[in-house]
């Protein structure tokens, strides 16, 4: 296969610009970057909860000031496509049967959401209570 | 209609040409003619020295895959119609090197192929005269769509994954590989997993869907790496927690 | 000697990588593993035309079945011109290779307590014919594809064409072959050389076939000096698209189609093929053979019964009393196809077809085991002629044909492989003479006054004209004078292409002098057949002459490139020639 002088194209830099599932692709790898500063922004706050009372409060001041409301708005909204993109793939990564026949995708889809609320309202009980 | 479509075609010649250029060719614009239909009639009767690779003309041979207008296209199943009033830009499928026109290098898919042992593989040597492997249509039915792929090679032309890292094997690849681990005939699937559990298999997909998007066929190959990379996490877990000899 | 002329050296070549010669491979592979295999294709195998074949692959394995039933069924399709021997074995050895197809991976399509699912098909007294729906070649080949993958004793030479068989004095030490990547003419020789390069329906201008389906194989026996057998034996099929020639499969009658004329009449009814029942009958109607079906077509179109198209007369397949359910369980490519190429729901709507050339009954003279009377040259597959097929093949009996006789010529090529000594020298020089040929006559001749595909184009409507489903002596008398003069002119071809990378304008001008050799052995064989049997229907020989010709025509190639017919007697055993009866 050396005798012939094949020609590679350069793939250009800005290749994920010419198609939005392209695009929503780099979006989604770089949604991970989110999802690890809000692992981080839990452990700071629970960090700060178990220093006590004063270090809570500068926590809580810390985290209104308008910088740190604008990233954690753009990292849920980030998120949020992250929860989205994953939910969609969940039909094509598991082979859910139902007696035999395949369930539909949409039905995979919908559970998950399902669970996602009931989780959510556990957690929003606990919290509340 | 107009009675005529522009056809933007990539040309390239390995002797001689610094790179590949466009040649733009005016075909008759037909309801009942395809991308490849106006390919022909270039070949036949405006320029002979044309190259590209077709043969069934009916989908199914996996011959004539190219870039139209940007996207991976079974040439023969595309109509020039959808593309009026033109011009339709023909590319080699992207992704491979190009050979001369719009032939592109398989070299690399082929070489892969045999990696993932799209085969049966069983332990016991039964032969025809133990009759044949019962499989229910229920059973048929959960390798059915994975084994539609005609290698047609458009997934690997939609996957920037493979265009930025070559060494990735590859949707088409992956999707025989699940094609056999589901077939209840086989018992290869510990044997797949191992070749597709290294960096370049499965790990290397990142999830863009778009060789299931282009797929001809149906085959969904983004979802079988999906449930390999499931295979594949769960035996790294197995591996963490227990002993070989109890997996 | 230039450097590098010959590539490399094997124990058996095969030229194809379709059905036939992947199996021949595997057999080979496993009849003696120490043999090195190649498999020489002039495209990718799983690109073969294999992978276009539909409705199935007929083998005896249901309880109410019998073999004598699948023997005497075939060789009254085959209007009495099968050897019976050929057929006995083919019969036998068609569902042992049906379940090794299975035991590599075959998805064929099950019945619910999983065992192997049959269905009717066309010319057939029971239901025989196993299916994956209606892409069992496509199955077929690339169940075979893959399973050859694991043979590390197979070389494959993908996307290199052959061009000439190495032969002396009587015997095949190899050939020259031009690989289409780099363009380089080089010699592969062996001990004994396989061809499994399908048919050759582009000889005609309105067919099924790919656009690979040339006769390669055919047309290098032939010139090498094996024979070509019963070569006017061409199969029409009976539903065709119109303007594109794909195939409807015959598992949509098998399932229940009708055949409708513009009167919505089930015109089948008129030529002594059964009486219309509701549900499909078997050897009745719409499951009659394919020869008889298609001539049914031209009379309809004498009568005024059929629809007009842009591409000539159609007649209509009706699926539509069969439902969405059953059309997308059985015959989904069917639907797919309909959608894609006709805009047309087969649920809902008509499916306008005509016949349309399909298969060669002819090919190269082979015995039973796939050896022509060159000493190391065997053939397979549709490329071959053993013959089981006749006048007229049965739909179905193609894919098996391809699977029992690959393997049989698989195993005869290894045993001969296996004691032959290695390619004499005097083989260098012929491959240099090859490599001067195609060097000097085709890729440094001036561009010339004759393109490849006007000629193409004039050969396929002179075949059309002389060798259609009805001939008279006159019409392939000026068929063969037309070929002839093709021949000259093909002469006068230039390369405008000066690439040797890819150089498909050089592949086409190979191709179609292969395809002007084949035309010219279907008409003289077509002549010199004065009587009508199977595909072969002479308006000016009506009936059938068992007298005359209930023998095989062997084409051998003259010194001066004229075709001389010889006869050879069928072998008949306990199936004495009889009326070929259908519906009734």
């Amino acid at each position: 296969m050396t005798e012939v002088r094949v020609h590679h194209r350069p793939i250009s830099t800005w290749w994920w610009t010419r198609k939005p599932t392209y695009f929503v692709f780099v979006m989604r790898e770089l949604s991970s970057i989110f999802v690890a500063w809000f692992v981080v922004y839990l452990l700071m706050l629970v960090y700060a909860v178990g220093r006590g009372e004063a270090a809570y409060e500068d926590f809580l001041a810390w985290a209104a000031t308008p910088w740190v409301v604008v990233l954690n708005v753009v990292a849920s909204l980030f998120l949020v496509l992250h929860v989205v993109t994953w939910f969609n793939l969940t039909p094509q990564a598991m082979d859910v049967r139902i007696r035999g026949q395949k369930a539909p995708a949409s039905l995979v889809v919908a559970s998950q959401y399902v669970g996602l609320a009931v989780v959510s309202a556990f957690v929003l009980w606990l919290v509340t209570r | 209609m107009a009675d005529s479509i522009r056809l933007e075609v990539t040309r390239y010649r390995p002797e001689g040409d610094s790179g590949p250029e466009v040649q733009e060719y005016d075909v008759p614009l037909r309801k009942e003619w395809t991308v490849l239909d106006g390919l022909n009639h270039v070949k036949d009767e405006v320029d002979t020295t044309l190259a590209f690779r077709w043969s069934c003309r009916m989908g199914i041979c996996g011959s004539c895959g190219m870039n139209v207008d940007g996207e991976p296209k079974l040439t023969c199943a595309t109509f020039l119609s959808d593309y009026a009033p033109g011009p339709v830009r023909v590319e080699p499928l992207a992704n491979f090197p190009i050979v001369r026109d719009l032939v592109v290098d398989l070299y690399d898919f082929m070489e892969k192929l045999p990696r993932v042992k799209p085969w049966i593989i069983r332990d016991d040597d039964l032969t025809v005269i133990d009759g044949e492997y019962l499989q229910t249509p229920e059973e048929l039915d959960a390798y059915k769509q994975f084994s539609m792929c005609i290698n047609c090679m458009l997934c690997y032309a939609a996957c920037p994954v493979y265009g930025l890292d070559p060494e990735f094997i590859g949707p088409a690849a992956i999707a025989l590989a699940e094609r056999y681990d589901l077939d209840s005939r086989d018992r290869g699937a510990r044997e797949r997993l191992d070749v597709l559990i290294e960096h370049e298999g499965v790990w290397g997909c990142t999830f863009v869907g778009e060789c299931t998007r282009v797929c001809p066929k149906h085959v969904d190959p983004a979802g079988a790496i999906q449930r390999y990379k499931l295979k594949a996490a769960k035996e790294n877990v197995m591996a963490f927690l227990l002993p070989r000899g109890a997996r | 000697m230039s450097e590098g002329l010959v590539r490399a050296a094997h124990d058996v070549l095969i030229v194809g990588g379709g059905a036939a010669g992947l199996r021949a491979a595997i057999a080979i592979a496993e009849t003696n593993p120490r043999l090195d295999v190649a498999v020489v294709s002039k495209v990718y195998p799983m690109r073969s035309h294999t992978v276009s074949a539909e409705g199935g692959a007929a083998g005896v394995i249901a309880d109410d079945d019998t073999l004598d039933e699948h023997i005497y069924d075939t060789i009254s399709g085959s209007d009495w011109l099968g050897d019976q021997d050929a057929i006995e074995a083919f019969v036998h050895e068609a569902p042992r290779e049906l379940l090794q197809l299975e035991h590599w991976g075959c998805p064929w399509s099950r019945q619910p307590d999983g065992h192997i699912a049959v269905r009717a098909f066309g010319g057939m007294k029971k239901k025989r014919t196993w299916f994956a729906a209606d892409k069992t070649g496509f199955h077929m080949l690339h169940s075979l594809f893959q399973t050859t993958l694991k043979y590390d004793a197979v070389t494959r030479y993908d996307e290199v064409f052959v061009t000439r068989l190495l032969v002396d004095d009587g015997r095949v030490h190899g050939v020259v072959a031009i690989g289409l990547f780099t363009g380089k003419i080089q010699a592969v020789t062996a001990k004994a050389v396989i061809l499994c390069t399908g048919g050759c329906g582009k000889v005609f201008p309105f067919t099924t076939n790919a656009n690979i389906n040339t006769g390669d194989g055919m047309s290098l026996a032939y010139r090498a000096g094996a024979p070509l057998k019963d070569m006017e034996f061409v199969q029409y099929h009976p539903t065709g698209l119109p303007f594109t020639g794909i195939l409807m499969t015959e598992a949509a009658r098998a399932e229940g189609g009708w055949l409708l004329n513009k009167d919505g009449y089930r015109y089948l009814q008129d030529y002594d093929l059964g009486k219309p029942s509701p549900t499909p009958e078997l050897r009745s109607m719409e499951l009659g053979p394919r020869d008889r079906l298609s001539q049914a077509f031209v009379h309809e179109v004498e009568k005024g019964r059929t629809s007009d198209s842009p591409w000539g007369p159609i007649v209509h397949l009706d699926l539509r009393h069969l439902g969405a359910e059953l059309i997308d369980a059985k015959l989904p490519f069917v639907r797919e196809l309909c959608l894609k190429y006709e805009r047309i729901d087969p649920v809902h709507e008509l499916i306008p077809v005509r016949p349309v050339v399909h298969y060669m009954m002819g090919g190269v003279h082979t015995d039973i085991d796939g050896a022509t009377p060159l000493e190391g040259l065997y053939a397979a597959g549709e490329t071959a002629c053993v013959s089981i097929n006749g006048a007229n093949r049965l739909g179905s009996n193609s894919l098996p044909e391809c699977l029992v006789f690959g393997a049989r010529a698989g195993r005869a090529a290894a045993e001969f492989a296996s004691t032959a000594g290695p390619a004499p020298a005097v083989v260098e020089a012929q491959a240099a003479d090859e490599v001067r040929r195609l060097e000097r006559d085709l890729l440094a001749a001036e561009p010339g006054a004759e393109r490849t595909s006007t000629i193409r184009q004039e050969m396929q409507a002179t075949m059309e004209d002389a060798a259609g489903i009805y001939r008279t002596g006159p019409a392939l008398t000026k068929g063969l004078d037309r070929l002839r003069e093709l021949q000259d002119r093909v002469g006068r071809v230039g390369i405008a292409d000066t690439s040797r990378s890819f150089n498909t304008e050089l592949l086409a001008a190979l191709e179609l002098a292969n395809m002007l050799d084949i035309g010219e052995c279907i008409l003289q064989s077509g002549l010199q057949r004065e009587e009508s049997r199977g595909a072969h229907q002479r308006t000016d020989f009506p009936g059938r002459d068992d007298e005359r010709f209930l023998s095989h025509q062997l084409a051998y190639r003259n010194a001066d490139g004229t075709v001389r017919v010889e006869s050879l007697p069928v072998t008949i055993t306990r199936w004495p020639p009889g009326e070929r009866i259908y519906g009734r």
